[in-house]
């Protein structure tokens, strides 16, 4: 019997530090994810281009991380990129006509979307599309439109 | 000299034939293991007392191992990434590449080589000896079914310890890298955490991890329980089980580990 009780015991705290081992990995390690479970609420915004924009991308707004990417899809009538994002639900004071552009972190950074807040009284609601947009830029179509531009004035 | 060529190519591929056909047939016999295992689950499943007897050997007696090998496998990438990094003046980010590399890849890796040599030795061998001594046998004879009350709780007890050793030997990886990096070489502590806090994705990264550890258990567990069972019944052949348990287990992890980094991070 003392045998057995020695076994569970052990056993007991072998799991237990597992579980710390977990709990240390999960908050420690990583950024506590706030933005990935249920509460939120949920915006959508069009692009014609978005660039390297990937799901879990971040949604910013003065630099502050607010929200995720959470899924991009391509509409086939008005031929647009959909973005969809989930924003965490202590921020649901933005304003309604704040503007979303693509932007990228650094000279090799990802991309991420950046809020530029507006000026309106209303405040967006879940389910709510960002009408003003503006599209990431993308390197080569900005290097053939400088060289483009050059030539025509040269000319 | 003009018969000796023949004759040796026709031994060779006997030789090889002979291997190939053993290699598939080990492999055949181990699936069929696993089947006959997963099929007389129940019956220790309603015995946990067995199983947690099995955690306590083969999880808590293989901690102190796992521990320091977690330890001081953080220290030296701390180490080694101080010494690289600090060249592009980076040496910032090292919590982010020791946890990286411990959750990812070494945690899970190193932690399932550990345990084929502690824990799988121990288990291939005590079965062997079972086998030796004709336990096996004298619990067929009271119509007690050695794979019920031996082989499955030893299983089982494996594939629930792996994952949680791998846990404590990242863990214990990066308090190593930190103890390394922070204080002895004087990296700031901010940074590292702030660094490692951004890179390292919770599910991507740690539950990956963990993931692998939970096939790296089946396989160390399946393969140490099998080789014990099919030994030959000697003392000679208990040895030779262990040791091809042991090989048999390190490669498959190796060869496993490849392609579960394949499916879990490859496609995106």
């Amino acid at each position: 019997m003392q045998q057995t009780r020695a076994v569970e015991l052990g056993t007991g705290l072998f799991v237990f530090m597992g579980i710390l081992a977990l709990f240390f990995l999960t908050t420690r390690v990583t950024s506590f994810d706030a933005y990935s479970g249920d509460d939120g609420y949920q915006l959508t915004a069009r692009f014609d281009q978005i660039g390297t924009l990937k799901t879990r991308s971040p949604v910013s707004i003065s630099g502050v991380q607010i929200g995720r990417v959470t899924a991009i899809d391509f509409d086939v009538e008005r031929l647009e990129a959909v973005v969809t994002m989930r924003i965490a639900s202590r921020y649901d004071r933005i304003p309604s006509d704040s503007d979303a552009s693509i932007l990228t972190a650094g000279i090799l950074g990802g991309q991420y979307i950046g809020l530029q807040p507006g000026g309106a009284e209303e405040f967006f609601q879940d389910g709510d599309e960002i009408t003003f947009t503006q599209s990431a830029v993308v390197l080569e179509q900005l290097i053939s439109k400088y060289l483009f531009g050059q030539g025509g004035g040269g000319d | 000299m003009t018969t000796e060529t023949p004759r040796g190519l026709r031994r060779l591929w006997l030789e090889i034939g002979y291997s190939v056909r053993g290699f598939f047939g080990t492999f055949g016999a181990g699936q069929l293991f696993l089947l006959r295992i997963l099929v007389n689950m129940p019956y220790a499943l309603a015995r946990p007392r067995l199983i947690i007897k099995q955690v306590y050997v083969t999880g808590v007696q293989s901690l102190v191992v796992i521990m320091l090998a977690g330890f001081f496998v953080g220290m030296v990438l701390a180490l080694q990434g101080y010494l690289t990094l600090s060249r592009f003046g980076a040496e910032d980010t090292i919590g982010m590449v020791a946890a990286l590399g411990l959750v990812r890849e070494l945690g899970p890796v190193v932690t399932a080589l550990l345990f084929a040599g502690r824990a799988g030795t121990a288990l291939s061998s005590e079965i062997g000896l079972m086998k030796a001594t004709d336990q096996l046998s004298g619990m067929e004879m009271m119509a007690v079914d050695p794979i019920k009350r031996v082989v499955v709780p030893r299983f089982l007890g494996g594939v629930i310890a792996m994952p949680i050793l791998a846990l404590i030997f990242s863990a214990m990886g990066i308090f190593g890298a930190w103890l390394e990096g922070v204080i002895v070489l004087g990296v700031d502590e901010g940074a590292f955490w702030s660094q490692m806090q951004a890179q390292v994705d919770l599910r991507e990264d740690v539950m990956s991890g963990v993931i692998k550890s939970f096939f790296f258990g089946i396989a160390a567990s399946l393969l140490a329980v099998f080789e014990g069972y099919n030994c030959v019944p000697t003392a000679e052949g208990v040895g030779r089980a262990t040791t091809r348990a042991v090989v048999h287990t390190s490669l498959t992890v190796l060869v496993l580990n490849f392609m579960l980094t394949a499916w879990l991070l490859g496609g995106n």
